[in-house]
């Protein structure tokens, strides 16, 4: 069975990473898009740690015997590495976007450069 | 009945070579004094082409930006220009520029700061889709009723007139993933007055609706969850109009 401490403790902190997402959202910091895998990741969190038995019955099913509160660490490290992959999926888009930005706007100055050159 | 006013139509197009004339054409004929922009979401096809072709103003965004980015930098076009009024029409053909007077009436009697056409107000249903996607809409215009205390049926409306108060709340921020639902909560914070106006639509000349039947519980929880985020968000400050 899980120390009830080690319940309390993780059902706080990962209560806290939803507060602190939702927090971030309403400061306009944080777009909804890319905070809901991080509240989804806070409140599963909070679930398996509040929710005892829910931890022991998954532990059972996935082997762990001795400590149940691994699969906490299992859950978090999986949903660490989405959020991860997702945003290297976001970089990546973003990196794109950029160059064509940069492309777009060498284009313009040269176009703008010739206008100015034409009209004097 | 627009003397003396500057006024823009907004048209948001993403792939819409097939409609996007027509749409121009009538405008025009709707009023000549209309000045129009095309913003072109990153189109593949001749959309911006055939739109410059027929001397509207087009702005080509580099890559596509979806719906709210490609509308806001047509409000941001609106207010740097200083244009009075601006309506927000869609290049596929759905919207009807004959029945641009429903919804610029009010706005032009400065009874409201934005008209939006709604396919189902006033008991009328001028509309045919699938089932999961009415009661969809119908679970969205109820929980948006309720946070903004006055009935709003439709909304995913992009058929919409816009007054200088609104043109320069939605240049400064507009929603990016939901922007139809979202504004409307939003103009409501801002306290700007909103009315819905019943108007038919056609069905979509080209192009494909965003919402496919298989999505719509994931866009029902993400539209929700966006709405209750936008309720508790901080405000802009709008920027004082330049003139």
């Amino acid at each position: 069975m899980t120390p009830i401490a080690v319940s309390i403790a993780g059902a706080l902190a990962s209560f806290a990473l939803v507060v602190a997402v939702l927090e971030l959202i309403r400061r306009r910091r944080l777009q909804e898009r890319y905070a809901l895998l991080w509240l989804v990741t806070g409140l599963t969190l909070t679930a398996l740690s509040a929710w005892r038995d829910g931890l022991n019955t998954i532990a059972g099913w996935v082997g762990v015997r001795s400590y149940p509160p691994a699969v906490l660490f299992a859950v978090g490290i999986l949903f660490i590495l989405s959020v991860l992959l997702h945003y290297s999926t976001v970089i990546s888009r973003l990196a794109e976007q950029n160059t064509v930005l940069a492309q777009r706007l060498a284009l313009l100055e040269l176009e703008l450069r010739s206008q100015e050159l034409s009209g004097s | 009945m627009l003397a003396g006013l500057r006024v823009v139509a907004i048209v948001p197009a993403l792939n819409e070579e097939h409609t996007i004339a027509r749409v121009i054409d009538e405008l025009r004929a709707f009023d000549s004094r209309i000045d129009i922009v095309v913003v072109d979401d990153g189109s593949v096809d001749l959309t911006a082409d055939v739109a410059a072709a027929k001397g509207a103003h087009v702005l080509r965004l580099p890559f596509n930006l979806g719906i709210g980015g490609a509308v806001q930098t047509g409000f941001r076009f609106a207010f740097e220009r200083g244009y009075d009024l601006a309506v927000r029409i869609d290049g596929d053909g759905q919207h009807e520029p004959a029945q641009l007077p429903r919804i610029l009436e009010p706005v032009l009697r400065d009874e409201v700061d934005v008209a939006v056409g709604s396919r189902f107000a006033g008991g009328k249903d001028g509309y045919r889709s699938s089932r999961s996607r009415r009661v969809g809409i119908r679970i969205l215009a109820g929980v948006v009723s309720k946070i903004v205390g006055q009935t709003v049926t439709d909304t995913t409306s992009g058929f919409q007139a816009v007054n200088r108060r609104g043109i320069a709340l939605f240049a400064r921020d507009y929603p990016h993933d939901y922007p139809e639902v979202e504004a409307t909560v939003m103009v409501f914070r801002h306290r700007l007055r909103l009315v819905e106006v019943p108007v038919t639509m056609r069905e979509r000349g080209g192009g494909r609706s965003s919402i496919t039947a298989l999505r719509s519980i994931y866009y029902m929880v993400k539209v929700l969850l966006a709405i209750f985020v936008g309720l508790f968000r901080r405000n802009v400050v709008p920027q004082e109009g330049m003139e």
